[in-house]
């Protein structure tokens, strides 16, 4: 038999061949993903996981905290200010008649805050701007506490201004900060964790899932027998880089659908634009997972190697849970390295700002530079060589 | 074997040069260890024929081939492959051969059309072409009706036959074949010979092939002959084996065992080799000429000895010796450190319808045999027979699902630990510490055993001694050439000196010398009484066995000595059978008694 096609002008032929190749390299590639349950699972499984681990489990947002009160001498004014807190979604009031109890409770951390009413709490209240009122916050966890401190003291606020109106302006009301919160004015953490979870998401199809299927090819010795075929690199290449950008949008999509459909985040940005720095992103992704597998070739080394170097990276130094700004200088210095900082930086912005051109740009633009970058070192880093 | 007379198409011998090596060399870096693989190598290899590359492991084979398919680059010299240069022109070259790499890369998540598919796509087999084509090859390997099964559920022989299809889906000119037999049954194996010469016959095809069994080099047209990333020779295989015309002898002596004549035999001056057959040994002797039978064994006056044909393996280790000179010597008469059990007779191993499953799969079902104190035992099958299951439940390792089993007087399934106690067990991997010492690892197990200060200095001593590894005793374990690595892995497994060893396929991947050395310990080992199970895939260590149980799929096929399993399936046709012959015509029968059933 010969396999030799005919003699119609050979750059044809040659493309035609190239085609043929590629499109045999994709179709194999969607036959194993499709087979092989643990792809499917990165791809379709996990995101729907951890959008509902981040969407109703984790929380940054402190609601109901147990807070105790301690009222050293109940009168009209602190059952009136008690009766104001206990609407609060906020707190949830436990009430203890002395000091000591309360310290006890706040040691056993049944409480994790006491607000103490003294003795002389109606007449400071009416008489001068002095506090009237103690409150100790547990800063064991730091974040609940600031929140929580600056939560009673809305409350306190909000509640001299109820009072004031009610006495006719008799009492004297400490400066007011007039707080207005934009882009996610109900302060919904799930709000700006589930669009930086698209980010999380796409690293481990572009970079775990791809640096994992590459190293397999290597481990059972199926990249061997591919290299002595007449197919070029770049098909190998893009023989992965297709059906893993293919996925990897899928995933994507599965997750802005759950996101804007269960958890209500709006999507006030255009789609197009969440697509097209989606795409650019999971170029990066993909590149860092080929770089892995070409360097690691062993399923087990590749995926400790994605895991250490992309994945968690995506999850702590991307400003996705922590805010970058508040991260030590030097640290703030290496986020930079990361890709998905710029990604999240985008999501966040298209999904809760809108087409916000000064932010998209640039942050797209250190997307196009790191997926230059890193697929142009795979490309050239990949051998038709064993060694 | 198949008939390989070459006509048609192609003339051997005749064709020019289809490879040529000038001055190769090639070395790799291994930890600290730089492994010469190739060194100044020069050989032409003529097309239109099948040119065996035959040496054991480790001796460059793989490297070679690499080389010519374009995959390695060579430090030093030339590489061309169908007048291109195989390092420059690798796309070229690799457009008009193919390669089967050792472990063929079948995507097992793929069905068998599937895979045949993708590299019909990659080497732009044009879709009118491609049914033929795949008919052709379904019909030749057999592989018809598995077309929708997936490769990962496929036979090992299968798999081999499909990988081989893959090659061939467009037919290349040149056909490297790395160790296409290793790990394949009898039965396949010979499938897969037929397959390959009927490819030369019938398509002109040129095949370099390489391969670790040296019987098989008999098939090849031309013969290179590799040790040590050299070339020892390259000719035709019957010139090869007329040097050793006239020195080839099996001799046997009523009521000796073949593996006591073997090493009195052995310990003589003249004598080049002599491997156990049975009750008979096969000798072969260092000079031409008919030796003296009556003195061949002092107090032996009742040898007989027949002239036999003489085959490859004896001119292969013939050259082999000359440049090793490994001699065997008396050393092996002390393999225990301690007093032996003694006495022969009575059962040690006793097994009486074994069973274990894994899902709902039967590996081991419904295994009975009984082995003697001080006998070596085999269990001979192909890969997924059930010997490595049926050793772990032995040795403690598994849970059987039923069955009954007794080593060395205890019911392994209520006292595990004191059986264990008795027991020396080497797997088929290497399982020592490869970054520690030869002595750290050797103090290592023997502590575990509970010996320390002198009377483990004294164990370690004697390991050192016995396996020849003074030398060695402060490298890295890792940085230890296969050869070494097995003695000291049998080492440890000694230490402790158990009534019974256990061995998994311990020989695979050691070069013929290095295997007989093997042997002769435990030859040594079983004649102080202690008990020697084994597992191998070498059709020819089963003579080498006082009994031995051929496996397949689970079961026993036959059980008893190797003349006995001969004598079984003996026929007009095979008068003599082998070892071979005997395991392929029972697997034959068995399939033929399950499709009737």
């Amino acid at each position: 038999m010969n396999g030799k096609p005919g003699k119609s002008g050979p750059a044809e032929s040659r493309r035609a061949g190239s085609r043929m190749r590629l499109t045999g390299l994709v179709r194999k590639e969607f036959i194993q993903i499709l087979r092989d349950p643990s792809s499917i699972a990165i791809a379709f499984l996990m995101p729907v996981v951890l959008l509902f681990l981040f969407g109703y489990g984790v929380s940054l947002d402190a609601e109901h905290v147990p807070v105790g009160i301690v009222v050293a001498n109940p009168d009209q004014d602190t059952s009136r200010f008690i009766g104001s807190f206990r609407q609060s979604r906020y707190f949830e009031l436990v009430l203890l008649s002395t000091m000591p109890e309360a310290v006890e409770a706040m040691e056993s951390g049944t409480i994790d805050a006491i607000i103490h009413l003294r003795q002389d709490f109606s007449k400071k209240l009416k008489t001068s701007g002095d506090a009237p009122m103690q409150v100790i916050v547990n800063g064991v966890d730091a974040n609940t506490a600031r929140i929580l401190s600056g939560y009673i003291e809305g409350a306190w606020i909000r509640w001299l201004g109820h009072e004031a109106m009610a006495e006719g302006a008799t009492l004297k009301i400490p400066v007011q900060m007039e707080h207005r919160v934009w882009f996610n004015s109900e302060l919904r953490s799930r709000n700006y964790l589930v669009p930086g979870l698209i980010a999380i998401i796409m690293t481990l199809i572009g970079a775990l899932l791809t640096a994992m299927v590459m190293a397999r090819e290597w481990e059972r010795g199926t990249m061997e027998a591919l290299m002595v075929t007449p197919v070029a690199r770049r098909e190998i290449i893009l023989g992965k880089l297709i059906p893993y950008f293919a996925l990897g949008i899928g995933g994507m999509a599965l997750s802005v659908l759950l996101a804007v459909f269960l958890f209500n985040v709006p999507l006030r940005g255009s789609v197009i634009v969440l697509f097209a720095a989606s795409s650019l992103f999971l170029l990066t992704a993909l590149g860092m997972g080929l770089l892995i597998s070409i360097l690691a070739k062993n399923q087990f080394v590749a995926g400790q190697a994605a895991i250490i170097v992309t994945f968690l990276p995506a999850f702590i130094l991307s400003g996705f849970i922590f805010d970058i700004n508040s991260m030590p200088a030097p640290i703030q210095v290496i986020t930079h390295l990361i890709a998905a900082r710029y990604f999240v930086a985008i999501l966040q912005t298209i999904f809760l700002a809108g087409n916000v051109w000064s932010v998209i740009a640039w942050n797209a633009l250190a997307l196009v530079v790191m997926s230059t970058v890193f697929l142009g070192i795979s490309r050239r880093k990949f051998r038709k060589r064993l060694e | 074997m198949a008939d390989l007379q070459l006509q048609g198409i192609c003339k051997a011998g005749s064709g020019d040069a289809i490879i040529t090596l000038l001055n190769v060399s090639k070395s790799f870096v291994t930890g600290k260890r730089t492994i010469q693989a190739l060194d100044n190598l020069s050989a032409r290899v003529q097309g239109c024929m099948i040119t065996g590359l035959v040496g054991p492991d480790g001796s460059g084979k793989t490297t070679l081939m690499r080389l010519i398919a374009g995959l390695l680059e060579p430090d030093k010299g030339t590489v061309t492959a169908l007048g291109r240069d195989a390092t420059a022109e690798s796309l070229l070259v690799q457009a008009s051969i193919g390669y089967m790499p050792q472990r063929f890369g079948l995507y097992e998540d793929l069905s068998v059309s599937e895979n045949l598919n993708l590299y019909a796509d990659l080497q732009g087999v044009p879709g009118d072409a491609r049914q033929d084509r795949f008919q052709e090859l379904m019909h030749m390997t057999g592989l018809g009706p598995f077309v929708s099964r997936l490769a990962g559920r496929l036979s090992g022989g299968m798999k081999q036959k499909l990988g081989l299809a893959c090659t061939l889906v467009r037919s290349p000119q040149l056909l490297l074949l790395d160790e296409p037999t290793v790990g394949v049954d009898p039965v396949s194996r010979r499938e897969l010979w037929s397959i390959v010469s009927r490819l030369v016959r019938e398509e002109g095809m040129s095949v370099l092939l390489s391969t670790s069994y040296l019987d098989e080099a008999e098939n090849c047209t031309e013969v290179i002959m590799m040790f040590e990333g050299q070339i020892l020779g390259q000719d035709r295989p019957a010139k090869f084996s007329s040097t050793m015309e006239g020195r080839t002898f099996t001799v046997s002596v009523p009521d000796m065992k073949g593996r006591i004549l073997q090493k009195k035999l052995l310990l003589r001056e003249d004598v080049t080799d002599a491997i156990v057959q049975g009750d008979r040994v096969r000798l072969v002797m260092r000079t031409q000429g008919n030796p003296d039978a009556s003195a061949l064994v002092p107090g032996a006056p009742d040898i007989t000895l027949r002239p036999v044909q003489p085959r490859f393996e004896d001119a292969f280790i013939s050259v082999l010796r000359q440049q090793r000179s490994a001699r065997i010597t008396d050393r092996e008469a002390d393999m225990k450190p301690g007093p032996s059990p003694g006495g022969n007779g009575g059962n040690v191993i006793e097994v009486k319808n074994l069973k274990r499953r894994f899902g709902d799969f039967y590996a081991v079902k419904g295994v009975t045999f009984s082995v003697e104190r001080g006998e070596v035992f085999g269990l001979l099958g192909p890969n997924g027979a059930g010997k490595s299951t049926t050793f772990r439940i032995l040795c403690g390792l598994l849970p059987p699902t039923e069955g009954m089993l007794s080593v060395a007087g205890h019911d392994l399934r209520r006292a595990p630990s004191a059986a264990r106690a008795h027991i020396g067990y080497m797997s088929q991997k290497f399982s020592l510490y490869g970054n520690l010492s030869v002595r750290e690892n050797l103090r290592f197990f023997i502590s575990v055993y509970g010996f320390t200060g002198n009377a483990g200095q004294k164990k370690i001593q004697w390991a050192l001694d016995q396996f020849e590894l003074g030398d060695y005793a402060e490298s890295t374990s890792n940085d230890l050439s296969l050869g070494h690595k097995q003695r000291l892995a049998m080492a440890c497994s000694l230490m402790h000196e158990p009534d019974i060893l256990f061995l998994d396929e311990h020989t695979s991947g050691v070069d013929p010398l290095a295997r007989r050395e093997f042997w002769h310990r435990i030859n040594a080992l079983a004649e102080q009484g202690v008990t020697v199970l084994v597992t191998t895939h070498f059709m020819e260590e089963a003579d080498y066995c006082d009994r031995l149980a051929i496996m397949t799929a689970g079961e026993v096929l036959a059980l008893g000595t190797p003349a006995e399993i001969k004598s079984g399936v003996r026929s007009a046709e095979i008068p003599e059978p082998t070892m071979e012959d005997a395991f392929i015509s029972l697997i034959q029968t068995s399939a033929r008694g399950e499709r009737s059933s």
